[in-house]
C-alpha cells in the first residue's frame, strides 16, 4: 500500500514537473514587457485561472480545510476573508491600474505620488510582504516531498528552488503564467476528486458543498451538520457550527484578510498582463470562479473530516483504529497517549501533550512502541483528560486513506501540494525581482538602462529572490507562521489605502500618502511584533486592543493609515496639474 | 474628450460601486457575521442559515457581484462611448 502511493507520488509530481518545465521553455520572455507583465497579451480567462493558482498557497491546499476542521464556524474568517478581497479588487483596483498600464506597484505609487522617496517605501513595502509569504511555501514544498517521498525536508526545497528557478528566471510573467495555468490545473482535480469521493460515502451526494447540507447516509436520516455539532456538545466542544472567537474579532479578521488580499502585490500585478480595462473587470470575476470551486469545497471537507476523526477514535480501543491510524502516528501528525491506560481512545477539548509530538526512538532508529502497539512520543503529557493529538494538515493529507481511496489519488494531493505552493512562490518572487530591476535600477539608479541590460537585471534579481527565499525555506526563521499574518496586515494597512486614495482621490498629495503608509505600517508591524514575537504570553483577550487579535489588526491600521492620510494631506499642497490629470485619466477606459 | 459626458460617467461608476459594495457588506459583515447568530435560528436543508452564510453563501455573492459589476460597466462604457476598441 504505501509502497504504491509512492510509486504514484514519483509518477505524478514527476509528470507535472516535465509539463512546468516544458512550457516553460515555450513561454521565454523576449522582452521587460514579457518579463513583467507577459507583453499584456494574456486572455482574461487564462489570466483568471493563472491568477486563481497564484493566490491558492501551499496553505490554502494543505492546511485551511483542517484549520477550518478544528475552528467550525470560526473558520469563516478565511473562507470570506480570502474570497471577499476580490470584490475589493475587482471594483476598486484592477480596472484603474490596468488603465495606468505601467509594470508594479511601486511604479504608480511612484508616479501618483510624484516621488521616488513613495517609490522606494512601495518597494520596501513590496519586498517585505512578498518575503515573509514566500518563504513558508518554500517550507511548504519541502514538507510535502519529506511525508510523501520520504527525501529530507531540505533537499525537497531546493528541488523546488531548482523548478521555480527555471521557468521564473527564463520566462519572467510569462513563463509563470503559463505554469500557474497547468498549475490550477493539477491542484484543482487533486483537491475535488477527494471531495467527491468522500462526500458520496459519507451523504450519497458527490457534490461537496450539497453533500456538506446533506443527511449522513448510514441510515439515520440525521444532517451531517446536526450530527456534528452533537457530537462536539457530548465531548464538550463548542458545537461545529458557533464556533468561540468573540464577533469583533471574527469582524475585524475577516476585514484585514480581504483587505489584505486586495493589497497583495502579487496578485493585484497580476491585472497588468490583460490587453484591456473590461478584460481586467471580467478577468477578477474568473479567478474568483476558479477560486470558489476550492473554497466553497473546503469547508465541506472539514466537516466531513472532522465528522470521520469523531466517529471513528473516540471511545473506541486502539486496537480497533484502521490501517490509517498507525501510517500517520509514524509521521508524528497524530499521536495517541493512553493517559488512563484503559487502551480506549478519549478525544475532548485541550491538548493532550506539551508541543508538537517526538516519537521515541531506540539506539537503532526504530519506533518504540506502548502498551497497545501505539507509537510512544517523548512529550510530557498535559493533565486535562484529551489523550489524542491531531496535526490540523492531516485532513487533507489523509483524506484519501481515511476514505479508503486508491493510491493515485494520495499521489494526486502531493502533485496538488507542490502546485499550489510552486504557483505562489513564483509569483511572489516575480514581485521581488520586479521590484528591484524596474523601480530601483531603472527607474532610480541608472535611468538611461537599456531594456536588454534591465532583462538581464529583472533575471539576476529573480535568480536572486529565488535563493533567498530558498535560505528562508531551509532555515525557517522561528516565527514563520506568526508572520504570515503580518503579510495580510502590512499590506492592508501600507498599500490598500494609497492606491484607492490615489483613484478615488483626486487631491491626496505626496505628503498624506507618505505618512499613511509609514503610520499604517509601523503601527501594524508594532501590534504584531508586540504579541507574537516579543510578548506571546500577554496574547490573549483581555490584553488586546479593543479584543482584536493581531491577525485582525491590519484593518485598524488601515483606518489609521485613512486617517493620517486625510489629516497631513490637508496641510500640504495638492498634487501638480499633471498627476491630476493622469488621475482624471486612469478613471476612463478610453 | 470634450463631446463625452466623464463627469456623468464617473458619477454613475460611484453610484453602482456604492450599491454593489454595500450588497457585498450585508452579505458578508451582516449575514455572516453580525447577524449571524439570528440567522442560525433558521434552518435550511441541513444548514444553519448564518453558518451558511458565512461558510458557503457569502462567496457565491461575491462571484454575482462581480458578474454584476462586469455587466453594468460594460453597458456604461458603450452608453458613454469610453468602450475600448
Amino acid at each position: 500500500m504505501i509502497m504504491d502511493v509512492q510509486l504514484w507520488t514519483y509518477i505524478l509530481v514527476g509528470l507535472t514537473f516535465a509539463i512546468y518545465i516544458g512550457v516553460a521553455i515555450w513561454a521565454k520572455a523576449a522582452s521587460t514587457s514579457d518579463f513583467y507583465i507577459a507583453g499584456a497579451h494574456v486572455s482574461p480567462l487564462t489570466n483568471g485561472m493563472a491568477t486563481a493558482a497564484d493566490w491558492m498557497s501551499a496553505a490554502s491546499f494543505l492546511s485551511m480545510a483542517g484549520l477550518i476542521s478544528f475552528m467550525g464556524y470560526d473558520g469563516a474568517v478565511y473562507l470570506m476573508g480570502w474570497t471577499g478581497g476580490y470584490v475589493l479588487l475587482a471594483l476598486l483596483l484592477a480596472p484603474y491600474l490596468r488603465k495606468f498600464g505601467k509594470f508594479t506597484i511601486p511604479d504608480f505609487i511612484g508616479d501618483r505620488y510624484y516621488s521616488n522617496f513613495a517609490r522606494t517605501i512601495a518597494v520596501i513595502c513590496a519586498v517585505i510582504v512578498s518575503f515573509t509569504y514566500v518563504a513558508g511555501q518554500m517550507r511548504g514544498v519541502g514538507l510535502v516531498f519529506s511525508k510523501f517521498l520520504e527525501v529530507n525536508i531540505d533537499i525537497g526545497v531546493l528541488i523546488g528552488m531548482g523548478i521555480v528557478f527555471f521557468y521564473a528566471v527564463l520566462g519572467g510573467m510569462k513563463g509563470i503564467t503559463y505554469t500557474q495555468v497547468a498549475q490550477y490545473c493539477v491542484l484543482i482535480f487533486a483537491f475535488m476528486v477527494p471531495a467527491f469521493f468522500i462526500s458520496f460515502q459519507l451523504t450519497g451526494n458527490p457534490i461537496p458543498q450539497l453533500g456538506f447540507g446533506s443527511t449522513l447516509a448510514d441510515g439515520s436520516g440525521q444532517f451531517l451538520l446536526e450530527k456534528l455539532d452533537e457530537l462536539h456538545t457530548e465531548l464538550g466542544f463548542a458545537a461545529y457550527t458557533s464556533g468561540t472567537k468573540s464577533m469583533q474579532d471574527v469582524f475585524f479578521i475577516t476585514a484585514a484578510l480581504m483587505i489584505g488580499t486586495a493589497g497583495l502585490p502579487h496578485v493585484i500585478v497580476r491585472f497588468f498582463t490583460v490587453p484591456k480595462v473590461r478584460d481586467a473587470r471580467i478577468s477578477v470575476g474568473y479567478a474568483l470562479i476558479f477560486i470558489a470551486i476550492l473554497y466553497t469545497t473546503a469547508p465541506a471537507i472539514a466537516a466531513f473530516a472532522k465528522y470521520n476523526l469523531m466517529e471513528t477514535v473516540n471511545e473506541e480501543a486502539y486496537t480497533e483504529m484502521p490501517e490509517w491510524f498507525g501510517t500517520w502516528e509514524e509521521t508524528a501528525l497524530l499521536t495517541w497517549v493512553d493517559k488512563d491506560e484503559n487502551g480506549i481512545i478519549t478525544y475532548a477539548p485541550g491538548a493532550a501533550i506539551e508541543g508538537l509530538p517526538e516519537i521515541q526512538r531506540n539506539e537503532a532508529g526504530e519506533i518504540i512502541r506502548g502498551n497497545h502497539g501505539e507509537v510512544k512520543v517523548n512529550n510530557s503529557v498535559t493533565s486535562g483528560p484529551n489523550e489524542l493529538y491531531v496535526d490540523r494538515d492531516i485532513m487533507v493529507l489523509a483524506n484519501p486513506e481515511i476514505a479508503n481511496l486508491p493510491a493515485w489519488v494520495a499521489g494526486l494531493v502531493a502533485a496538488g501540494g507542490l502546485a499550489a505552493a510552486l504557483s505562489t512562490a513564483a509569483g511572489l518572487l516575480l514581485v521581488i525581482s520586479t521590484a528591484v530591476s524596474h523601480d530601483l535600477i531603472k527607474k532610480q539608479i541608472k535611468t538611461d538602462i537599456s531594456d536588454k541590460s534591465e532583462l538581464m537585471w529583472a533575471r539576476i534579481s529573480a535568480a536572486g529572490a529565488v535563493l533567498v527565499a530558498g535560505y528562508f525555506g531551509i532555515n525557517p526563521p522561528g516565527f514563520v507562521a506568526e508572520v504570515v499574518a503580518i503579510a495580510f496586515g502590512l499590506a492592508a494597512a501600507s498599500f490598500f489605502p494609497a492606491i484607492i486614495l490615489g483613484i478615488f482621490y483626486k487631491k491626496m498629495n505626496l505628503q498624506g500618502a507618505i505618512a499613511g503608509m509609514i503610520a499604517g505600517l509601523l503601527f501594524t508591524l508594532a501590534y504584531v511584533v508586540f504579541f507574537k514575537i516579543a510578548f506571546p504570553e500577554y496574547n490573549t483577550p483581555e490584553y488586546w486592543w479593543f479584543g482584536i487579535s493581531p491577525e485582525g489588526i491590519g484593518t485598524l491600521g488601515m483606518l489609521l493609515n485613512l486617517t493620517v492620510s486625510f489629516a497631513v494631506g490637508m496641510i500640504f499642497p495638492e498634487p501638480p496639474e499633471e498627476v491630476q490629470n493622469m488621475v482624471e485619466e486612469i478613471r476612463y477606459p478610453q | 474628450m470634450s463631446e463625452r459626458d466623464l463627469k456623468g460617467y464617473w458619477k454613475k461608476n460611484l453610484k453602482y460601486l456604492g450599491i454593489l459594495l454595500s450588497i457585498w457588506f450585508i452579505v458578508s459583515y451582516g449575514f455572516g457575521i453580525l447577524l449571524a447568530p439570528a440567522l442560525n435560528e433558521i434552518q435550511v436543508g441541513g444548514f444553519k442559515l448564518g453558518f451558511w452564510f458565512a461558510q458557503q453563501g457569502s462567496i457565491y455573492t461575491f462571484v454575482v457581484l462581480i458578474f454584476v459589476y462586469v455587466y453594468l460597466m460594460n453597458k456604461l462604457d458603450q452608453q458613454f462611448n469610453v468602450r475600448e476598441d
